[in-house]
């Protein structure tokens, strides 16, 4: 960090770097911030004259990773799934007892197989898990800086647009130097695909709810209806996005990986890609005797999905959100204290 | 001639290719602009660098801007602030070449996948007439290495030159050991971009004597000079102060090679710089920062041990950039002397009729403020503050060589000069190799990359058309 203070040659390519600049000495609440603004593009490491073999061996990308893994740990409570087995054997579990209490049907209707009340109980019991686990780990993150500027609607908006087009990840439409060197848009189309698959499942799953609870609609609904033209096209962003995330994610420069997070991101990407499948299997197949295997599959890895949110990689983007809102705010509070000084 | 070289065989690149048409000699900014401005002609390129390709580059990895003339830095100012650096050392009609050049040079390179960036913080000054390479200069590099790569540029890494076949002025070939390997590659025309010879300890104790081993090199290892003498040996004019070095004075405690830019000290204004004996030998005030800095490499290798500590207090601190080493610090004048290893009675000494010397004023780093001593020797002209407020902090430094003013003679066709007055004709040079031709003495911020690329695309053209 004090190398990069004083060399500041790679200000221009994302947030890290200027949040950087504006302190002088660095505390571990620092550190974990800017460890979680960080979208590892990588560009600083091939641009960096100090990288290893360079005696200095500067390696930003990979040290901030570290930082980050470690920050995980400390916000999320009770802790971390990190290996790729544990979050296997759970879908394994969850999908196996699925299956155990599932009612065999011929096709059809999806509460036949498991009852409505069930679902409902399950999980909406599960979502608020979940979103509880997030708010202890936000209030942690957020509650770690003492500095923390007042929060603002113009600076929400700037994160927003952060989030919503990764804009530290686009390198002024150049793209990162993701798996190497190159520059490329390629990890932020996929990541685009997957996360943009994951919120339309999940705004499927509302429009149904909706449907469900205040217009007695019952499912399964027409292909053409609503809420499955989203759980589709999610669904198809769930294969897409995950399969070119994984083949990036073999092919990239081994220099700049952290070891230890890869059961952790390889759980994510199964878990979401195997949602996405068996999402699309059960639509595709829903009038057969297949269906109810099928339900009790998806079932089984949506849960396995449920309870690593709070604990496995998805955490990254809680934090990443709130990392970028905070260098929102930051940002803003300069560029006005920088205009009062010009005026 | 045919292939001399025994193990031909076990090397692929002189079997399928015994004959290029444009051989390039180094792998920084002006080789590369030379190599493709070449193969945009046509040319089929072969680019022979003597780094490893984590250190290909040379000193451009270490850059991050580059002067270019644009409608708010006109051409006269720009040629008045080369005249005034250079103090008139300089050849007018190349000079005029890469300055009016520069203008359009940005557009060139963004089609090579340059990009730019607004000035880095604490560079402000240079906003109006520098342009940044985002990321700096090993972005640059790297950008230009990849659009080689897609042009189907050869490049060859661990390929030092140290041979050359120049008969009266006309280029046969060049030997290599590649790997190790001596490997003669031959081609229908040259382009020298090789740099300086400032990485040559050696040969930098012919003009300092043994005080070079006390300097540091700001830069690539690479830069051993050794293209350069084989140039000069092969009868080619030479251009430049043969004694002179760029030198600031940097952090002593910087590696020997390639410390790069983290390495430099801004505070030396805000304070005093004293040598070994603990005693001050020059006005650290005489001139804006900018102006002055590279003056101090100088003054340190002139001290005793070529070491000497810029001391400064509490008050100045967030003042400056800070050197990437911590500051030795210290509550007492006394105590940080020995620290540092200073006699400690003449330290203080000096502290105080310094102090002493001080007259009052509105200190203002940014401009030539009225805070001066009087009746001190040296005086400090501006920014003179008691040194006063513990604790203290010190840095050490010593001499950080950037570049050797040596290089070889050309014309405006980037030609090569020999000492007969004829121009070799298929024998080309840029970069800092022939820099000194229009860049005698001093420095401007970013003019070293204008010089490597206008004459590397000059030198690239011309080293095309002389092979077809």
């Amino acid at each position: 960090m004090t190398i990069c203070n004083s060399c500041r040659y790679c200000e221009g390519f994302c947030a890290v770097f200027p949040a950087m600049e504006r302190r002088l000495v660095f505390s571990e609440a620092d550190l974990n911030y800017l460890a979680n603004l960080c979208h590892n593009c990588t560009e600083c490491f091939y641009a960096c004259q100090y990288a290893p073999p360079h005696e200095f061996a500067v390696n930003v990308p990979k040290a901030l990773a570290e930082i980050r893994m470690n920050s995980y740990r400390k916000y999320c409570w009770p802790g971390m799934i990190r290996g790729g087995w544990a979050a296997s054997g759970l879908a394994i579990l969850f999908v196996a007892l699925a299956l155990a209490f599932t009612r065999r049907t011929s096709g059809g209707d999806f509460y036949a197989a498991v009852p409505h009340g069930v679902m409902v109980s399950l999980f909406g019991a599960m979502g608020a898990l979940v979103l509880a686990f997030w708010s202890l780990g936000l209030v942690r993150f957020w509650k770690e800086d003492p500095a923390r500027p007042p929060l603002h609607a113009a600076a929400l908006l700037d994160a927003l647009r952060d989030v919503l087009k990764l804009s530290n990840l686009s390198s002024h439409g150049a793209g990162c130097t993701y798996p190497n060197q190159r520059q490329s848009q390629a990890r932020r189309i996929f990541h685009h695909f997957t996360f943009y698959g994951f919120l339309l499942c999940f705004a499927s799953t509302c429009v149904a709810a909706v449907y469900d609870n205040f217009f007695g609609w019952k499912a399964p609904y027409a292909y053409l209806s609503v809420p499955v033209l989203l759980g589709a096209m999610g669904g198809i962003g769930l294969i897409v996005g995950p399969i070119g995330l994984l083949a990036l994610k073999m092919r990239r420069d081994p220099r700049i990986v952290d070891p230890q997070q890869d059961g952790m991101d390889l759980s994510l990407i199964g878990l979401l890609l195997a949602n996405g499948v068996t999402g699309l299997a059960l639509m595709a197949l829903r009038a057969t005797p297949a269906m109810s295997p099928l339900l009790a599959i998806h079932l089984g890895f949506v849960s396995t999905l449920f309870v690593t949110l709070p604990c496995g990689k998805f955490v990254h983007g809680i934090f990443r959100s709130a990392a970028l809102l905070r260098n929102a705010l930051e940002r803003r509070d300069s560029d006005q204290r920088e205009n009062r000084r010009h005026r | 001639m045919t292939e001399t070289n025994p193990l031909t065989e076990a090397n692929p690149f002189t079997e399928t290719k015994p004959l290029y048409d444009v051989l390039v000699i180094g792998g920084g900014n002006a080789a590369l602009c030379a190599a493709l401005s070449a193969s945009e002609c046509g040319a089929n390129v072969l680019v022979l660098e003597a780094a490893p390709s984590d250190f290909r580059g040379g000193n451009s990895r270490h850059t991050r801007n580059m002067r270019c003339m644009s409608e708010s830095y006109g051409e006269e100012e720009y040629w008045t602030d080369l005249l005034r650096v250079t103090g008139g050392q300089t050849d007018e009609c190349l000079a005029r070449i890469a300055i009016r050049s520069s203008a359009e040079s940005p557009v060139w390179m963004k089609l090579h996948g340059v990009r730019f960036q607004a000035a880095l913080g604490g560079t402000l000054h240079l906003d109006r007439t520098n342009k940044f390479f985002l990321g700096g200069g090993k972005a640059l590099m790297n950008s230009y290495y990849e659009a080689a790569c897609a042009r189907g540029i050869r490049v060859l890494y661990n390929a030092e030159v140290v041979a050359l076949n120049m008969d009266c002025g006309v280029f046969k070939s060049a030997t290599a050991l590649v790997n190790g390997i001596r490997t003669e590659f031959r081609a229908k025309s040259v382009v020298f971009a090789a740099g300086g010879y400032e990485a040559n300890i050696e040969w930098l104790k012919e003009a300092w004597g043994e005080a070079a081993d006390n300097f540091l090199i700001r830069g690539t290892p690479f830069n051993n000079g050794r293209v350069l003498k084989l140039l000069l040996d092969g009868g080619v004019e030479p251009v430049g102060d043969p004694k002179q070095c760029h030198a600031v004075a940097i952090d002593a405690r910087a590696p020997k090679f390639d410390g790069g830019i983290v390495t430099r000290l801004d505070c030396l204004p805000l304070g005093i710089v004293v040598n070994r004996e603990g005693v001050r030998f020059y006005d650290e005030g005489e001139d804006l920062w900018p102006k002055r800095y590279a003056i101090w490499g100088r003054l340190v290798a002139g001290q005793p041990g070529q070491i000497a500590w810029s001391i400064i207090d509490s008050k100045v601190v967030g003042r400056f950039i800070p050197s990437v080493f911590p500051p030795i610090t210290a509550d007492s004048i006394c105590e940080l002397a020995s620290q540092l290893g200073l006699p400690s009675d003449i330290l203080e000494t000096t502290v105080e009729r310094f102090n002493a010397a001080v007259m009052p004023g509105h200190f203002d780093h940014n401009v030539l403020d009225d805070c001066r001593t009087a009746d001190l020797t040296p005086p400090k002209s501006h920014w003179a503050q008691a040194i006063d407020k513990p604790p203290f902090l010190a840095y050490p430094l010593r001499p950080g060589i950037t570049f050797t003013y040596l290089g070889v003679k050309v014309n405006d066709s980037a030609n090569i000069v020999m000492r007969d007055g004829t121009s070799g004709r298929n024998i080309f040079a840029a970069g800092e190799l022939m820099a000194g031709n229009i860049l005698g003495k001093g420095y401007l911020a970013g003019f070293g990359m204008t010089i490597g690329t206008v004459f590397g695309r000059i030198a690239g053209r011309q080293a095309a058309l002389a092979a077809k």
